[in-house]
């Protein structure tokens, strides 16, 4: 098992209750147990929460389950002739079977100057833990990106009474995964809750000052205590690609999690996978998607077929909203508001050919339930009965 | 520290120690107790930390979102049910009983 994350630690658990009893050793390149990673940049930030809340089980379940876990360690080549692991500790590990369960890391902020400045990206526990210790330093902080990470990092440090600078090169926020109405509201909100949001600006550089930095964008400059980045991630596959796995925008599996060799899965935020559920190839980055494919990674070692074929869902908390996503509404050809966005909360429907394909639910966590349902069953809804507040959902999803 | 009980489905019981503050999903979780899923990992979005209370009095007012994604639950909803990532541990709830549903997917 390389990779210590939540699609390792559900392979491993998986595999136990499959009924796999052989040795099993998971390999990770940070020194501390599998983690949740949502709360990073969240609630994790405000300092409040302890490490060891967040791992995904405590030190004793790898013991009572025989995982063995070497952490801190990084997987240097995979060498399927022989079917041997080469470690960066120097030690070799011989395999039957082999999980690729690698994940992501940040893709960097590449204008002048950043080497140099105080930039924070969040995707490791060790991340999370150095940004929440400046956040309670620092009074002026610069945010690149306005994705769920930047955004829900803005509004945290708007919570702590930090000024915030939120920057945002496309022309609306979370482009890549909502709707234009869905962006609107978030930008009103954050402004409402005192960030600057920028949008359509490019950073251009960052330039030091005193003990400051200063942002260089093409909306003007701005002198920070610290800038946080969340501009996306890139999938770790080099060790597959270099072994020859078939690798594309991520590891290649089909929708059962097996790469191009039989003796190899992958799963999660790494692959590039055929989704059963969306009859298509993606990449997605979310903890259902690295639950639900890591159940198909591990029924495949253990011989079985069991086809990942799961509604996509996601969600971000920012401030007193809570957005759950349903399925893939991009792209869409029609997007329906159900609710008053006045409210904060309210739902947008999206229908491709007239088919749902999505539901953005804005604190409608009922709606958010009814979509996984009527979704995965393939009910059909009319943008019409989406529109109509009185149309009950959930009795339609249990119709 | 006080205590809560976890029964399985089959009438199994543990009773662990739980910190004051934490969650009675989190406390679940880092006790290796089985049946509590959390996916979300506590922030109210999946329903999969369901449990039903011996003693509701004990606990605090369903807030309108775990009311909402109670309505979800794989397991049916019953009039003490709860999602187990919303009751942050009191000393008022030494000694509470949870009972663990048949299945959270």
């Amino acid at each position: 098992m390389i990779g210590a994350g939540q699609a390792g630690q559900q392979i491993c658990d998986s595999l136990r209750r499959g009924g796999y009893e052989d040795g099993l050793v998971m390999i990770g390149d940070e020194p501390c147990l599998p983690y949740q990673r949502p709360p990073l940049s969240k609630k994790f930030l405000t300092g409040t929460l302890d490490a060891e809340r967040l791992y995904l089980r405590p030190a004793s379940y790898y013991e009572k389950q025989n995982v063995e876990l070497r952490l801190d360690v990084r997987v240097e080549r995979i060498e399927r002739t022989t079917r041997s692991l080469y470690l960066s500790s120097g030690e070799t590990l011989a395999y039957a079977g082999l999980a690729l369960a690698t994940g992501t890391r940040v893709r960097p902020l590449d204008v002048p100057g950043a080497a140099d400045a105080e930039i924070h990206y969040i995707r490791s526990l060790a991340d999370g833990q150095r940004l929440a210790a400046r956040l309670a330093q620092v009074k002026r902080i610069a945010v690149i990106g306005g994705g769920f990470i930047g955004l829900e990092v803005a509004a945290i440090a708007r919570e702590l009474g930090k000024d915030v600078v939120l920057i945002e090169a496309f022309d609306r926020l979370m482009a890549r995964a909502v709707a234009p109405p869905v962006s609107a509201f978030y930008a009103e909100l954050h402004r409402a809750f005192g960030v600057e949001v920028l949008l359509s600006t490019g950073v251009t550089a960052i330039r030091a000052s005193g003990a400051a930095y200063t942002v260089v964008s093409t909306g003007g400059e701005y002198t920070v205590d610290l800038v946080v980045v969340g501009i996306g991630v890139l999938p770790n596959s080099e060790v597959a690609e270099q072994a020859g796995l078939a690798c594309r925008n991520g590891i290649v599996v089909d929708e059962y999690a097996r790469t191009s060799d039989p003796l190899i899965v992958a799963a999660g935020d790494c692959t590039w996978h055929m989704n059963g559920f969306l009859h298509r190839e993606l990449r997605l980055e979310s903890v259902q998607n690295a639950v639900d494919q890591a159940k198909s990674a591990a029924a495949s070692l253990l011989g079985q077929t069991s086809v990942y074929c799961q509604v996509p869902w996601f969600w971000s908390d920012q401030y007193d909203v809570k957005l759950q996503i349903a399925g893939i509404g991009m792209p869409h050809d029609d997007a329906v508001v159900r609710g008053e966005p006045a409210t904060r909360a309210f739902s947008v429907f999206y229908f491709r050919a007239g088919v749902l394909v999505g539901v953005d639910a804005l604190n409608r966590p009922a709606e958010h339930m009814a979509a996984r349902r009527l979704l995965a069953q393939g009910t059909a809804l009319s943008a019409t009965q989406a529109a109509d507040s009185g149309c009950d959902l959930m009795a339609l999803a249990r119709a | 520290m006080p205590k809560v009980t976890y029964r399985q489905p089959d009438g199994a019981e543990r009773t662990i120690d739980v910190p004051i503050g934490w969650s009675l999903m989190e406390a679940a979780i880092q006790n290796n107790i089985e049946g509590i899923i959390a996916e979300c990992g506590g922030g109210c979005a999946c329903a999969t930390c369901h449990v039903y209370v011996a003693d509701i009095a004990k606990l605090p007012p369903i807030a309108d979102m775990e009311g909402d994604m109670l309505e979800c639950t794989a397991a049916e909803r019953q009039a003490n049910s709860r999602l187990s990532c919303q009751l942050k541990m009191s000393a008022d709830m030494d000694g509470l009983v949870v009972l663990i549903p048949a299945r959270q997917t």
